[in-house]
């Protein structure tokens, strides 16, 4: 094969794409307890936080719905998009794991370019996203919890490009993080801070009514609009300004993510 | 891949390559060639620049001068070319110890545009060849050093590599582990035509008639046969050779 790149032409990106999502979904199958505390983290905030805090909010109001909805279907997005955040983290603390076990290099010596290795990681990590997120919703659903049918199905793109969002920040994260260690501090200073200055757990107008800087603050945050782009798209509607300021910010962590990432940090010393 | 032996004849062509981290010269002007269906020894001590070489070749560190050809392709201007010309084993490991000893192979088969089909088989061949047959379902961890050692170079041949890298493949392998590797090796360079650069710092495991190429604080000191290099130096074998170009004293601490 001395000829003149990869084998199998253009088709041989398809594989190449492929096989990458294969290995991290056998990853994936190989650590059942990833699996299940993805998907027990949110179950408890549903059926304990939100069942429990349903006493004293009851019902919300805001858009897209029609009416006041019980609060436990109001959180389910913002639920969603917590999946997706964890889930963005996740693969790149797996990007970190490959560092050390020396799978990164591997990946690296690939003759495909190095943005479309990178490229594949991610939608790596959005397939292992949408799948955690989808067997969420099913056991929501199972529990009467539930969002009219064909919204799960105008959900997936719209999830696709929050995942795409949410992972490039992972991937840029891992770009700046070289250790597992700092999993205590990103947790701390990215998960806490963008899930609860968000509307995820409560309507805009809500906190507006509490605190301005509050309010101010959940607007800047880019997570907000991830879980306002879903929560209109499981109720069949369309938010421009979270799809704009959604596409914006996954197009501008994507490109810091490619530009900053140095493949031989961490990768090979003298 | 035998009978494919109309490309060209040099394998790895590098040319005044220099490097430095920081303020550290790690390279210094690194001319060397590889021909193809040739086993050519990369010798220098621990620190000597050999792992920065390879870091280099296999584009994990970028070369700031000089040029790199991979069968004629240029690094730097055709990437995709050079790296899907040649196989890599790293120094250090770099197996999925979760993932089947076939599972590693399909998946890298993969990153190189090989199908999932055509994976399975060539790996199947490449397993039995490496005395693995038997233990494809196994986990990778579940492997010895030098079954490990076995497996990156199967993986490292998926694709059909013109040029294969090892860098010190034998470091914590015992005696008979690291005879069956440099013999396999040997016998694809013989039977295949494949060229090889093997660093290493021992100076046992470069044979009769072997080219080798003395790297020593990131210049190269001399490129020769074992036995062009040990008649240039006047000197009774390759171990003191090797010292008098290093300029240790012949007292003085020798690598093993």
């Amino acid at each position: 094969m001395s000829g003149s790149g990869p084998e199998g032409g253009v088709a041989g990106y398809a594989v190449c794409l492929a096989g990458v999502v294969w290995r991290e979904g056998l990853r994936f199958l190989h650590q059942r307890g990833r699996f299940l505390s993805a998907l027990v983290r949110p179950l408890l905030w549903l059926f304990l936080f939100a069942l429990g805090l349903r006493a004293f909010v009851g019902e919300a109001e805001a858009p897209p719905y029609p009416g006041p909805v019980p609060y436990e279907l109001y959180i389910l997005p913002g639920l969603a998009a917590m999946i997706q955040l964890f889930a963005g983290l996740q693969s790149s603390l797996s990007m970190v794991y490959d560092r050390e076990i020396g799978a990164m290099r591997i990946l690296l010596v690939s003759p495909y370019p190095r943005w479309f290795l990178l490229l594949s990681k991610l939608v790596a990590g959005i397939a292992v996203s949408l799948l955690q997120v989808y067997a969420f919703l099913a056991i929501a659903w199972l529990a009467g919890i539930r969002a009219p049918g064909l919204g799960y199905l105008a959900l997936l793109p719209a999830a696709l490009l929050t995942g795409l969002m949410l992972g490039a920040l992972g991937l840029l994260l891992s770009s700046l993080f070289r250790q597992l260690e700092n999993f205590a501090t990103v947790m701390n200073f990215v998960i806490f801070p963008a899930f609860f200055a968000s509307s995820a757990l409560y309507p805009l107008e809500r906190v507006r009514e509490s605190s301005g800087l509050l309010y101010a603050l959940c607007l800047a945050n880019p997570f907000t609009h991830a879980v306002e782009l879903l929560r209109h798209a499981l109720h069949l509607g369309l938010d421009a300004g979270a799809l704009a300021v959604v596409a914006g910010t996954a197009a501008l962590f994507l490109a810091l993510a490619l530009w900053s990432y140095d493949p031989g940090r961490g990768v090979a010393r003298g | 891949m035998r009978g494919e032996k109309a490309g060209p004849e040099t394998a790895l062509e590098i040319t005044e390559l220099s490097h430095a981290f920081g303020a550290r010269t790690a390279l210094d002007s690194v001319s060397l060639s590889v021909p193809a269906g040739a086993f050519t020894a990369l010798l220098g001590l621990n620190g000597a620049g050999k792992t920065t070489l390879f870091s280099l070749v296999t584009r994990l560190h970028r070369s700031r001068s000089g040029s790199i050809r991979v069968l004629g392709h240029d690094l730097r201007r055709a990437p995709g070319a050079a790296l899907a010309a040649l196989g890599v084993v790293f120094q250090a490991r770099t197996l999925d110890p979760e993932l089947s000893l076939r599972q590693n192979l399909i998946y890298h088969a993969t990153l190189h545009g090989i199908g999932f089909a055509a994976a399975r088989r060539r790996a199947e061949g490449l397993l039995e060849q490496a005395g693995l047959g038997a233990r494809g379902n196994d986990k990778a961890r579940t492997l010895s050093g030098g079954q490990m050692r076995r497996l990156e170079i199967a993986r490292a041949l998926l694709h059909r590599p013109r040029l294969l890298l090892l860098d010190e493949p034998t470091v914590g392998l015992d005696l008979a582990a690291r005879q069956s590797l440099l013999s396999e090796v040997r016998r694809l360079v013989a039977e295949e035509g494949v060229g090889v650069l093997w660093a290493t710092h021992l100076i046992e495991e470069v044979g009769p008639g072997d080219r080798v190429v003395v790297l020593h604080r990131g210049r190269v000191l001399a490129r020769d046969t074992r036995e062009g290099l040990v008649a240039g130096q006047g000197a009774a074998d390759l171990a003191a050779a090797f010292r008098r170009l290093v300029g240790l004293s012949e007292t003085a601490e020798a690598p093993p």
